[in-house]
């Protein structure tokens, strides 16, 4: 069973495509993906431990850093880049984008929505960085360093000139309409692709 | 030819039927090759796996080694319910073209003299070895292999193997390896080489002839590379400054330090077991040795899946080697896996335990074979 957010991006994935996961971790969502739906998944992944992990489940998993190394990656060489729960763990998200969308005819970005009433709650009412289900970890020791809202994301996609082809909002689990995602859904997917 | 299941398994040897051609343009004759077998060939002839041993290794890869009597070389990686497993694969291991150990090499006779060959055997680089495997392969009538695995050298002719003959190798397992030998590796190769050819029992190479063997040589050359084997936290974990069965240091060359004794003994083993023209000649292969520029290039078109392995504390052959060849399969599109593993024995860890390298080659065998 996937987790309510890789099961959305799953659920974007057709039959037969191919992929790069970028962040793809231990490759849980590679391995579904490969066992469900036939994808000709490739991973990449910063963590040893977790590349480790990916390629005794048989997948083709390169250990780099994405933001070095994506541009290593042949452009047009998968229909989907995804990048899953590591936006806000880049340097220079804009930058990992330009590269997703280099590499990937479409890509399909993941991210916790800082935007969500639960850490606005937080800040407002304890003055402190959230710490939530969906971030769980203090604010000096978290890989999170960039965060941004829903509509933080969509202003990005607008100044970049990418086309969102679809996008879906969950919160715990269950889908929140796009018009009150930003301020309802703990995670936000978005479809995008060159404008 | 049947298809029937083939179980050979020891201590074998071939003489390939036709000649080999080498890079440097000599054309061998009479090839002879002394492999080791395990396990059994399946009915469609596609399980089986080419183990490629390093520098002064053999092809004793998981059966005790006839003149030391210790356990093969990588026991750890190929046996029963290892991942390299003689149940599900026919696993094969040559001595290397070159070598000493029953393949033709330096210390075989020369058939147009009928002397031993001595620095008159033809130069040698890591194709060559691979074209005799390769030749080795025809004879046995194996047309594809499931796997090709190799450590250090041997992560080199894996290389070689998917890159000349792509449609052969299903898969290749590189790890603590590199694409080319670097300037540094072949400096400490020089340093070896020097010591054996400045042994005065050397005699030009034609020590067999006298019944000698520049033992002296081959040892520091052997002492010099195995420093390089290792790393300064295993070294200093392993010896530290202790001293050898004394209380304090004896203003002489004795082996003072613990550390000393345990080179000396490496070498004096070493030279009961290896010849020293043999590492002359391998070590100017894996020299010669580079895949060429853009890296890339040599993996375009290639369809075999690469699981390619470094270990942290490598100095040998650091990381940025082999992450260098993961940048190349990726920029030519292959599949590919690349993981830098955790070890504090340097170079070494390849061969010894290591769990997480047996945890991925065998996921990642494992993969290709459902």
């Amino acid at each position: 069973m996937l987790k309510p957010g890789l099961a959305a991006i799953a659920a974007v994935i057709p039959h037969g495509a191919s992929v790069l996961d970028v962040g793809c971790g231990d490759g849980a969502l590679l391995a579904w993906l490969r066992d469900h739906k036939g994808v000709d998944g490739r991973g990449v992944e910063i963590d040893p431990v977790r590349v480790a992990s990916a390629v005794a489940r048989g997948l083709s998993v390169i250990q780099a850093d994405a933001e070095a190394e994506l541009a290593d990656w042949p452009a047009g060489s998968v229909d989907y880049a995804i990048l899953s729960e590591t936006l806000q763990a880049m340097q220079a998200p804009h930058r990992v984008l330009e590269q997703l969308l280099r590499i990937g005819a479409r890509a399909v970005v993941a991210f916790p929505n800082f935007g969500h009433w639960r850490a606005r709650l937080h800040l407002l009412l304890k003055g402190r960085m959230p710490v939530t289900k969906s971030l769980p970890v203090s604010w000096y020791e978290t890989d999170n360093i960039h965060f941004c809202t829903v509509d933080d994301f969509r202003d990005l996609v607008r100044t970049m000139g990418l086309a969102v082809e679809a996008e879906a909002h969950l919160s715990d689990g269950r889908r929140v309409p796009a018009a009150s995602a930003n301020w309802r859904a703990d995670t936000a997917l978005f479809v995008l692709r060159r404008g | 030819m049947a298809s029937v299941a083939i179980r050979v398994e020891g201590d074998l040897r071939v003489t390939l039927p036709g000649p080999l051609r080498l890079d440097c343009g000599v054309v061998l004759e009479g090839v002879e090759i002394a492999y080791t077998a395990l396990g059994t060939l399946n009915a469609a002839r596609d399980n089986a796996v080419l183990v490629c041993h390093a520098l002064t290794g053999d092809q004793h890869v998981a059966s005790p080694h006839p003149l030391t009597g210790k356990p093969g070389w990588w026991t750890r990686m190929v046996g029963a319910g290892k991942p390299i497993d003689p149940a599900r694969h026919f696993v094969i291991c040559a001595n290397i073209l070159g070598g000493c150990m029953g393949t033709t090499g330096p210390s075989s006779l020369n058939p147009a003299t009928g002397r031993v060959w001595g620095l008159e055997f033809p130069v040698i680089t890591i194709a060559d070895m691979v074209r005799t495997q390769a030749a080795l392969l025809d004879v046995l009538g194996i047309e594809v292999l499931r796997a090709v695995v190799g450590g250090s050298m041997g992560g080199m002719q894996a290389l070689v193997w998917a890159t000349a003959h792509p449609k052969r190798v299903r898969s290749a397992v590189v790890i603590a390896s590199a694409a080319r030998h670097s300037a540094q590796n072949i400096a400490f190769h020089e340093v070896g080489r020097q010591a054996i050819m400045a042994d005065p029992r050397w005699r030009g190479g034609r020590y067999a002839e006298a019944g000698v063997t520049p033992a002296a040589g081959l040892a520091v050359a052997r002492m010099a590379a195995h420093i390089t084997y290792l790393s300064e936290p295993g070294l200093q974990a392993k010896f530290g400054r202790r001293l050898q069965a004394r209380e304090a240091v004896s203003f002489g060359f004795d082996a003072d330090f613990q550390v000393e004794s345990y080179l000396r003994h490496q070498g004096m083993s070493f030279v009961e077991r290896f010849d020293a023209n043999s590492y002359l000649y391998i070590t100017r292969a894996m020299d010669y040795f580079d895949l060429g520029m853009p890296l890339a290039d040599a993996f375009r078109g290639v369809a075999t899946r690469f699981c390619v392995v470094s270990f942290d504390s490598d100095w040998l052959y650091p990381t940025s080697e082999s992450r260098r060849i993961a940048q190349a399969l990726v920029a030519a599109g292959c599949h590919a896996s690349f993981v830098e593993l955790s070890s504090p024995f340097g170079h070494d860890a390849f061969l010894l335990e290591a769990p997480e390298l047996n945890r991925v080659v065998d996921g990642f065998l494992r993969a290709g074979e459902c």
